[in-house]
C-alpha cells in the first residue's frame, strides 16, 4: 500500500519536473511546481511528518508560488521563444551534465547507505510536539534569526520593487 | 476492507453528504431570508415556499449554452472552477464531530484524519483555493476579471495572516494542533469565545473575508467589476464557483465552531450515556445545527452592512485585524502561562 | 512493504537533475528562478528521508528553516525582477548582460 502511494506520487513528482522545465508558458511551469511541490508534500507524510508537509504546502505552493504568479501577471511574462537554428551547445552540455550529476550522486549516496535498514516509524516520531520541543530549546537562536532574516527580506523585498520616484527617473 | 478504512468511508461520506446539502439549501435562503429582511417574498412559485427553487436553478445552469470566450487559455479556464472546490471538499478532513466511541465493535475517534498536525492541514488546504481565483482572473482574457482576480487574491492571502494568527491564540490553552483536544479543553472549561473576545472577532472578520462574502465581496460584486473573477464563466462552472464558495463558508464555520463555540459538544449534555453510532450522529447534527446558525448570520451580514472599499478592505486587513490578533495571542499566552487558563 | 529510504534518495537526486537542466537551459529568469526552486524542494525531500532513516529530528528541523529561506529568497528574487524589468523591459537573461566582459 505504500509502495503504491510512493511509485504513484513519486510519478507525479518527477514528471510535473520535466514539465517545470520544458513548458515554454510560464505560468503553465508555475502550476508544473505547484503539482511537485504537492506530490513532495504526500511524500513528507509517507516519511513521519505530517507537519511539514502541511507547512510546504501552506507555505510554498500557499504562498511563494502564489507570489510568483503575481509577479508573471504583472510583468505580462510572455512565452519563451525557441531560439532559430539548431539546438545550442549549451543544452547538450547541460542535458549529459544533468545525467552525469544524477548518476555520480545517486550511486554516492546508495553506496553510503550500505545496506542500512530503518526502524519503523513510531508514535512519538510523527508527533509535533518532539519537533516542537527540539525548535524552542535546542534550534531557538535560528529560530529568533530567522524571524530577523524574513523582516530585512520583506523590507528589502518592498524597496526594491517601489516605483521609483520622479527624480530616479530622470537618470538614465 | 479493513476495518480502519470502512470507518475513514463512513466518516468521509457523511461529511461530503452534508457538504452537498448546502448548496441548494443555501441558494434557496439566499433569496428568502434577505426577501424577509427586505419586506418583500422572494421567490415563492417554485414548490411550497419555494423550496424547489434551488432544482429549478441546476436546471437552468444544466441547459444553459456553455461558452468558452476566444482568446482563453483553455487549460488553465478549465481548470480554474474545479480548483475552487478543491479546499472546501478536503478541509473537512481534520474536524471532530464526536468522541472516541466504539462503534460495532471497533474503536475509532470520530474525525476522519486524527492528526497531531489537524489545523495546520486545514489551513495549507485552505490556501490552496487561491490558485482558482488566480487563474480565473488570468485565463479569461478579460481587464475586469484580471483586476478582479488580482484583489481577490490580494484580499484573500492579507487577510489570511490574521486568520491563522486567531486560530493560532484559540490554540495555545488547549496546547495542541489537534482540534480533538481543543474540543475536549472546551468541554473541560468554558466556550472559547468567551475567553477570547478579541481572537474570535479576528477570526469572524477574517472569514469572512476569506470566503469573498460581504462587506469583502469587491472582487465579485455587480455594480464594481461586472462580476470580478467569474465574469466569463457561465452555466456549471460558474455554478462550480458558486458551490465551492458555500462550501468553504460552512467548512469555515465549521473550524469556527470547533475553536470558540465547543465544537460538537453542548455544555451540560453527557454524551457517553447513548451507544456509539448514536453519539457519532448526535455529535455530527450538533455541529450542523451550530454551523447552520453561522451561515444564516453569513446571510444576514450580507444584506446588512455595505461594501468596503479595496484600500479600506486592505487597510483593515493588515493594519487593524493582524495587530489585534497578535494582542490577542500575548494576552492568550500571557493568561496560560500564569495558569489562568 | 515499506519503502526503502534510498528510493526517496534516488528520487530527491532526480528531481535536482532536473533543477539544474532546467537552470542551465531557459532563458527566461522566472523559469530559472522555478528550477531553482525545484532543487531546493528536492534537498528538502532529501534531508527528510535521511531524518526519518535516522531517527533524528534534525533533519526536519533543517527543512522548516530551509522553507523559511526560500520564503525571503523568493520575495527579494520577485522584487529584483520586477526593477530589472522595469529598467530594461525584458526579464530574458541573455539581454540582461551590461556585466559582462
Amino acid at each position: 500500500m505504500e509502495a503504491a502511494v510512493f511509485a504513484v506520487f513519486a510519478a507525479t513528482a518527477l514528471g510535473s519536473a520535466i514539465a517545470v522545465v520544458a513548458h515554454r508558458n510560464p505560468v503553465y511551469s508555475t502550476m508544473s511546481l505547484v503539482l511537485t511541490l504537492l506530490s513532495t508534500a504526500v511524500l513528507f507524510v509517507l516519511l513521519g511528518s505530517p507537519f511539514l508537509a502541511a507547512l510546504q504546502v501552506l507555505l510554498y505552493t500557499g504562498a511563494i508560488l502564489v507570489l510568483f504568479l503575481f509577479v508573471i501577471m504583472l510583468l505580462n511574462v510572455g512565452r519563451e521563444r525557441r531560439l532559430p537554428g539548431p539546438v545550442p551547445a549549451q543544452t547538450w552540455v547541460a542535458g549529459i551534465g544533468a545525467v552525469v550529476l544524477f548518476g555520480a550522486t545517486a550511486r554516492l549516496l546508495l553506496e553510503a547507505q550500505g545496506g542500512r535498514t530503518t526502524a519503523p516509524l513510531s508514535e512519538e516520531f510523527v508527533a509535533t510536539r518532539s519537533l516542537a520541543e527540539l525548535l524552542f530549546s535546542t534550534y531557538l537562536l535560528p529560530f529568533e534569526v530567522i524571524a530577523l532574516l524574513l523582516l530585512v527580506a520583506v523590507v528589502a523585498a518592498t524597496w526594491v520593487a517601489r516605483r521609483p520616484s520622479a527624480d530616479e527617473e530622470k537618470t538614465p | 476492507m479493513s476495518p480502519e478504512l470502512v470507518a475513514a468511508l463512513a466518516k468521509t461520506g457523511l461529511w461530503v453528504f452534508a457538504l452537498l446539502q448546502v448548496a441548494p439549501v443555501m441558494l434557496w435562503l439566499e433569496r428568502r431570508a434577505p426577501a424577509f429582511m427586505q419586506d418583500r417574498l422572494g421567490p415563492n412559485r417554485v414548490g411550497p415556499l419555494g423550496l424547489l427553487q434551488g432544482i429549478a436553478d441546476a436546471v437552468k445552469f444544466i441547459f444553459k449554452e456553455d461558452v468558452i470566450p476566444a482568446g482563453a487559455d483553455k487549460a488553465l479556464y478549465l481548470l480554474a472552477p474545479a480548483l475552487a472546490l478543491v479546499p472546501a471538499l478536503t478541509t473537512f478532513l481534520v474536524l471532530p464531530f464526536g468522541p472516541t466511541v466504539e462503534i460495532a465493535g471497533h474503536r475509532t475517534a470520530l474525525v476522519v484524519v486524527d492528526s497531531d498536525a489537524g489545523i495546520l492541514l486545514f489551513l495549507a488546504l485552505a490556501s490552496l483555493g487561491v490558485y482558482s481565483l488566480v487563474l480565473a482572473g488570468w485565463s479569461s482574457n478579460n481587464k475586469w476579471s484580471l483586476i478582479g482576480s488580482i484583489r481577490a487574491t490580494a484580499q484573500m492571502i492579507s487577510y489570511e495572516l490574521a486568520l491563522t494568527t486567531a486560530v493560532v491564540c484559540a490554540l495555545v490553552p488547549a496546547a495542541s494542533m489537534n482540534l480533538s483536544a481543543v474540543v475536549d479543553y472546551q468541554r473541560a472549561h468554558v466556550w472559547q469565545f468567551l475567553t477570547q473576545p478579541i481572537g474570535f472577532f479576528v477570526f469572524l472578520v477574517a472569514s469572512f473575508a476569506e470566503t469573498n462574502r460581504l462587506p469583502f465581496d469587491l472582487p465579485e460584486a455587480e455594480s464594481e467589476l461586472v462580476a470580478g473573477y467569474h465574469t466569463e464563466y457561465g452555466s456549471m462552472r460558474f455554478a462550480m464557483f458558486f458551490m465551492g464558495e458555500y462550501m468553504s463558508m460552512t467548512t469555515l464555520s465549521a473550524l469556527g465552531v470547533t475553536l470558540y463555540f465547543g465544537g460538537w459538544s453542548l455544555p451540560f449534555v453527557d454524551f457517553s450515556q447513548f451507544s456509539g453510532l448514536v453519539q457519532a450522529l448526535l455529535g455530527f447534527g450538533v455541529i450542523m445545527a451550530k454551523v447552520a446558525f453561522c451561515l444564516f448570520f453569513f446571510i444576514w451580514v450580507r444584506w446588512t452592512f455595505p461594501r468596503f472599499r479595496y484600500d479600506q478592505l486592505m487597510r483593515l486587513g493588515w493594519k487593524v485585524l493582524l495587530p489585534l490578533a497578535l494582542l490577542q495571542f500575548v494576552v492568550t499566552a500571557a493568561l496560560t502561562v500564569g495558569g489562568v487558563l | 512493504m515499506s519503502v526503502p529510504v534510498s528510493w526517496y534518495l534516488i528520487l530527491a537526486v532526480a528531481l535536482f537533475s532536473v533543477g539544474v537542466f532546467g537552470a542551465l537551459t531557459r532563458r527566461s529568469g522566472i523559469a530559472i528562478f522555478l528550477s531553482i526552486e525545484l532543487m531546493l524542494n528536492a534537498g528538502n525531500l532529501a534531508l527528510v528521508a535521511y531524518s526519518r532513516q535516522l531517527g533524528d529530528h534534525a533533519g526536519q528541523m533543517v527543512v522548516f528553516f530551509a522553507l523559511a529561506v526560500a520564503a525571503a529568497e523568493a520575495a527579494v528574487g520577485l522584487a529584483l525582477f520586477i526593477a530589472i524589468f522595469r529598467a530594461r523591459r525584458t526579464i530574458d537573461v541573455n539581454r540582461i548582460n551590461l556585466m559582462r566582459w
